[in-house]
């Protein structure tokens, strides 16, 4: 019966999914739980830090810059059509508070940090590192998950003020410098439109809220390989995907909580 | 004689229903080492991850010092750990970390020595297993054999009174196999402590150990001081200890009718 | 503990990213224009706010000199009550007419403060008297269609 086959895969596939989705929590808790020790030997987590945030940097700030510069022209040939060229730099500090900065800031980090992270673990437990821990009596999840979680966590936010600032930057080196857009409007246009609370506020929260389930996808992706070759690239692949998809869904669902109405 | 160390009483495990260890019945006593010999896929490394406390069995005791390993919380399983040496099939040393920090670990993690002191031991450690001009390299920077090295003086770090070795002699050229199982038999005379290897490696574990068990098929087939396993006419053991093609272990995986497969019908 | 090149970069990290939040609210966003220095209160009823959204900014003569905190609806008159702040540093006279703009044809609406003549300022919770709603394209184009005909 090929049908009841069928039926059949399907449930074994869905069982497995809720499954993993209950482990993958349990996991994130256990983070939670056993993070003490990230914050009383801070020295570990600032050691992640740099392999997940300062490692990151070039590849941010050459991003935000050319978006930034993209931004500016796209936004000029448009703006330009309706005359509010002055505008320009509303539009770009905007795109990039509000959005870009964020969004792109933590798909970068997941391709880059999140996927690192994924084959180091992953590796780990396929040399049996993390076995040897556990069996040395220290608690992996302690040792060594949760100090790259809150480096992540913490890494993110920065990362994407920086990307914004990159780009608004960018913008004002195309608009401004380039093209001729009046300075003065440029900047000023710019600090009318863009409030404090309402967009740059609101974007450090999304940046957090991204760092925070880009770092825990990529962890759990690692803790989770089966530990072989093939297991280890499937899982770094399976971080890259989830984590952009979680992004840019969460994406979705913040802004409806943030920018709706007023 | 004392006390044994390591009691392993009537221990079965199974996987899914499916059986690994059918009624284990081992002693270690204090200051031995001992040798737990088998083919692959045999159940002894199910058995060192029994006795490491990783797995529970789904039937017996194993006792630790007097302990039962499996009735302890998180809590005092550490604390028997931290009793306890464990080497690793291919040593697992931290990659991220230099040979310095991987002998420092277990003496940074669990004790609040200053950090003169713990130099001062981590060289000691390294110096035993020969290898203390290493200690500013990485881990990847090392050769197979001296990787195992450095693993075994982090095994070593606070002076276990148990240490387990899986496949110590795994994938080692003939002079590091020597100088891993020299090194192997001395420290644990030097320490005091019982060794349990586990291991397919029959000549090298036979030049250094005090009692071997033989397991197959998840029973204990035969054991007893190399001396008289080497002169065992069990048949199996024969087998393993002179590495015979075909006997007891069959050479062929059961199939079908050879000539079905051939296509060639009779 | 020994200081390593590793803290270096990562405080340089975090110090770099600090400041670019720094940058973003002082020179990209408005918190340097009104958080910062102190505020007082001023209400205006509209018959129509039109699309003027809180945080909108209140300017006289051109010059930003507060925003709207809150628009709500009065029940009492059946008019839009809205709140700004206002800076301290500016002040009104009573007579002053409070009117809903809209900057370039696209733009948003904001609030525009022309001064009358009175000696007496407002002070901190008054309300503009004079007020002009926002100009609702379609009641305008109504007018005009209407005007035209009558014209015939």
């Amino acid at each position: 019966m090929p049908i009841v086959k069928s039926l059949r895969t399907i449930g074994r596939r869905s069982i497995n999914a809720v499954w993993r989705i209950g482990y993958a929590t349990r996991f994130f808790g256990m983070t939670l739980f056993y993070s003490g020790l990230s914050f009383r030997r801070f020295q570990l987590t600032v050691k992640e830090m740099f392999s997940s945030g300062v490692m990151s940097l070039i590849i941010i700030l050459v991003a935000g810059m050319f978006v930034g510069m993209v931004l500016g022209l796209q936004g000029y040939e448009t703006l330009k059509r309706y005359g509010s060229e002055s505008a320009l730099g509303s539009l770009v500090a905007l795109s990039l508070v509000r959005e870009l900065g964020p969004v792109l800031a933590a798909l970068l980090f997941a391709s880059r940090a999140g996927s690192a992270m994924t084959a180091e673990i992953g590796l780990m437990k396929a040399t049996e590192q993390i076995a040897a821990m556990e069996m040395m009596a220290v608690n992996p999840i302690a040792r060594v998950v949760a100090p790259r979680f809150w480096a992540g966590v913490i890494s993110m936010p920065l990362l994407a003020a920086l990307f914004s600032a990159m780009g608004v930057f960018g913008g004002y080196v195309v608009g401004v410098v380039n093209i001729g857009v009046d300075e003065g409007s440029f900047w000023s246009q710019m600090q009318a439109s863009v409030d404090f609370q309402h967009d740059i506020l609101n974007g450090v929260i999304k940046s957090f809220v991204f760092g925070l389930a880009v770092t825990a996808i990529a962890l759990f992706e690692g803790y989770d390989a089966p530990p072989t070759a093939e297991g280890v690239s499937g899982a770094t692949t399976r971080t890259v995907v989830q984590s952009s998809l979680a992004i840019l869904m969460l994406d979705f669902i913040l802004t409806a909580f943030m920018f709706q109405g007023a | 004689m004392s006390a044994p160390l390591v009691e392993v009483r009537d221990v079965n495990f199974a996987y899914d229903s499916r059986p690994i260890l059918k009624g284990i019945n081992m002693s270690f006593p204090k200051g031995k080492l001992i040798a737990i010999m088998g083919g692959s896929g045999c159940g002894k490394t199910t058995l060192f991850r029994l006795i490491g406390g990783a797995i529970k069995p789904t039937k017996g005791e194993i006792r630790i010092d007097g302990q039962d390993m499996h009735a302890l919380d998180r809590q005092g399983l550490y604390e028997m750990r931290r009793k306890m040496g464990v080497l690793f099939q291919f040593g697992a040393l931290f990659t991220d970390m230099s040979v310095f920090d991987n002998v420092a670990f277990q003496m940074r993690e669990h004790t609040n020595l200053p950090e003169e002191v713990i130099r001062d031991l981590v060289m000691m450690k390294l110096h035993a297993v020969g290898l203390r001009g290493t200690h500013d390299l990485m881990p990847a920077e090392l050769s197979g054999g001296m990787a195992r090295r450095v693993a075994l003086a982090r095994t070593v770090a606070l002076d276990p009174m148990l240490i387990l070795y899986d496949e110590p002699f795994a994938g080692l050229d003939p002079i590091s196999l020597t100088v891993v199982g020299q090194l192997i038999r001395r420290l644990n005379d030097a320490l005091g402590a019982t060794s349990v290897i586990v291991t397919h490696d029959v000549q090298e574990s036979m030049k250094i150990v005090d009692y071997i068990y033989f397991i197959a098929d998840g029973v204990i087939v035969a054991e007893g001081t190399p001396e008289e396993i080497r002169a065992s006419d069990k048949s199996f053991v024969h087998q393993f200890v002179h590495g015979e093609m075909d006997g007891p272990v069959p050479f062929h995986y059961p199939g079908g009718d050879y000539r079905k497969d051939l296509g060639v019908s009779a | 503990m020994e200081r390593t090149t590793l803290d270096l970069w990562v405080g340089a990290f975090v110090v770099a990213g600090l400041a670019a939040l720094v940058v973003l609210a002082l020179k990209v966003g408005n918190l340097s224009t009104y958080n910062v220095s102190e505020s007082y209160e001023l209400q205006a009823h509209f018959t129509n706010v039109g699309g003027l959204k809180p945080t909108a900014s209140v300017r006289s003569s051109g010059v930003l000199v507060g925003r709207v905190t809150s628009i709500v609806l009065d029940t009492e008159r059946y008019e839009a009550k809205v709140t700004m702040s206002i800076d301290k540093r500016y002040q009104f006279p009573k007579d002053t007419f409070a009117n809903i703009l809209t900057s370039g044809l696209l733009g948003e609406q904001y609030i525009g403060l022309m001064p009358g003549g009175d000696d007496v300022m407002l002070k901190s919770g008054d309300e503009f008297k004079k007020t002009q709603s926002a100009v609702v394209l379609e009641d305008l184009i109504g007018k005009f269609f209407t005007s035209s005909v009558d014209a015939k």
